[in-house]
């Protein structure tokens, strides 16, 4: 479904070329949820932010379902992966209600049915008809990134790419937005890449975890080989021991040189 | 306890609202000797508002009542402005979660070290500038002279938090209030700032107060936690022992964590008694 050849991604330009994702290949089949998990500055959401199409990548070559993709879409191409960000504070508009945050790709994909469209999506994601006339602010975060993930199910894509998507919220809020993104998994036979820094929330939702580390995947490994302890690389063994809380033997041991800068 | 370094009886802080008063923090009490102490809960819990209200840091029109507030031998209730200003860095300190807005952008981490030194301890300012020094090798920092003169936007987060806990310490207070401190960094780096913090907190015999929404930070960093709801404590465990916990809150709260190697199709969500709102004191 979605396939990565060899992508590098750069910032900039010339001399001042910053290459934030290199060489990476990846392949996520069709109804598989894969995670990547990775330090900040790993390049794990520019991953995302290519697929989806926002930023350009410099080398190498992303399919979509077959289809080689570039920056420049098709209507149908941008309808097929949509996107979920982190913080549903900062990722809907604070001056438009959640009917016309849900009307407006309605109307860029000129879809029929809009109304129908609407009241369908909110109900998928568990809100009311009472929810749909409010603003952002009127709403709590679960409910801010229930929205979120309606606005990006109302294309009906196959493919949904999660940049941190329940990082914002509070342990039990976050429980109620995992089960749901299962549901419409199950429901939808939607495809997931999904980003995050917590390695539990990645196992719990995607089958195959990728770790990333300065732009490059060292490995990808499964969610049970990470629950086994059964892994190759360094960092993603220091990924483990940080997930797991914190250590007093292992932290005293542990070098505290973090390079300077 | 013989001696708490901090003694909280029936706190409360009290915000006035459109539709009546907004009570923050209800009737919390506990006590802090030389141990590292959790407070958990999700947000609006009340968590960093004690903290604040320990550090005298309400500010108008919230209102602090209190039966007992004191911190060793000083009254904290009524306290004035002025007599707060003398004992926050010198007695009792705080750390805020993101370096990045805490510190002065406009002035070296040196700098702003040594300036708390020298405010509070009323130092040369070389005298100053030594302990500073010393104190950025104290958090772990490898070479000091440079990292005296880098600004906030030069330094990551990691290492802009050990600054912040440099500046916290140098005046030596008795107690360290740490507001989420990790929870802007990344994993790997977590583990280093707490690693640090603990090894000041036992080596000076300080009391640390850590407040954090992540369970298991604070169940394996702590010696005792606090598990607040809006706005009271539900329970106090011993911090290894929080997955005995008995309150429904807890263990609906543990319940609902994703585990590594526990998959489970669904997570059990948790459900909000309204009981648990009712005043307990």
């Amino acid at each position: 479904m979605i396939t990565l050849d060899g992508v590098t991604i750069t910032y900039g330009s010339g001399a001042r070329a910053v290459a934030a994702v290199r060489d990476l290949t990846l392949s996520v089949a069709e109804g598989e949820a894969v995670g990547l998990v990775g330090e900040s500055g790993s390049g794990k959401s520019t991953v995302l932010r290519a697929i989806a199409g926002l930023i350009p990548y410099a080398a190498g070559e992303i399919t979509l379902a077959g289809r080689r993709v570039d920056r420049r879409r098709t209507t149908a191409e941008r309808k097929m992966a949509q996107m979920v960000f982190q913080d549903p504070y900062g990722s809907l508009h604070p001056n438009q209600t959640v009917d016309q945050i849900l009307a407006l790709p309605v109307a860029i994909h000129r879809l029929d049915r809009g109304e129908t469209r609407i009241v369908q999506a909110l109900a998928e994601v568990g809100l009311g008809a009472e929810h749909r006339y409010r603003y952002p602010h009127q709403l709590s975060g679960g409910q801010r990134q229930r929205v979120a993930i309606a606005r990006a199910l109302i294309l009906e894509p196959r493919i949904l790419l999660l940049d941190e998507p329940t990082s914002a919220l509070d342990v039990s809020v976050q429980a109620e937005i995992l089960n749901l993104l299962s549901r419409l998994r199950r429901d939808h036979g939607l495809t997931l890449l999904m980003v995050s820094h917590d390695l539990a929330v990645i196992a719990h939702l995607c089958e195959r975890i990728g770790v990333m580390s300065r732009g490059q995947l060292l490995e990808i490994t499964t969610a049970t080989a990470m629950a086994n302890n059964q892994v190759t690389h360094d960092y993603t063994r220091e990924l483990l021991r940080s997930n797991a809380g914190f250590d007093r033997s292992s932290a005293a041991s542990a070098e505290l040189d973090v390079v300077a800068g | 306890m013989t001696d708490p370094l901090l003694a909280v009886r029936n706190l409360s802080v009290t915000y006035p609202g459109d539709d009546g008063d907004v009570r923050a923090v209800r009737n919390v009490s506990f006590t802090l000797g030389r141990e590292r102490l959790g407070i958990v809960g999700e947000s609006g819990s009340g968590k960093s508002t004690t903290g604040r209200a320990i550090m005298g840091l309400v500010g108008h029109p919230g209102r602090i009542e209190a039966d007992e507030l004191r911190l060793g031998a000083t009254d904290l209730r009524g306290l004035s402005e002025r007599g707060f200003r003398r004992l926050r860095g010198q007695r009792i300190a705080m750390v805020l979660q993101d370096p990045k807005y805490s510190l002065d952008p406009v002035m070296s981490v040196g700098q702003q070290i040594a300036e708390t030194h020298r405010s509070h301890l009323r130092s040369s300012h070389r005298d100053a500038r030594r302990a500073a020094l010393e104190m950025l090798q104290a958090v772990h920092i490898r070479d000091p002279e440079r990292v005296y003169t880098m600004y906030p936007h030069q330094v990551s987060g990691g290492m802009g938090q050990r600054v912040m806990i440099a500046m916290m310490l140098i005046a030596g207070p008795d107690i360290l209030i740490a507001d989420e401190p990790t929870s802007a960094l990344d994993v790997t780096v977590q583990t280093q700032v707490l690693a640090i913090l603990d090894e000041l907190v036992r080596s000076r015999g300080m009391g640390l107060i850590l407040i954090s929404h992540n369970l298991h930070l604070v169940s394996s960093f702590c010696d005792r936690v606090l598990v607040m709801y809006a706005g009271q404590v539900l329970e106090t465990c011993v911090a290894g022992k929080l997955s005995e916990a008995k309150h429904p809150y807890t263990r609906g709260l543990l319940a609902a964590l994703p585990q590594l190697g526990h998959r489970r199709a669904e997570l059990p969500q948790l459900q909000r008694d309204p009981a648990w709102m009712a005043d307990l004191a």
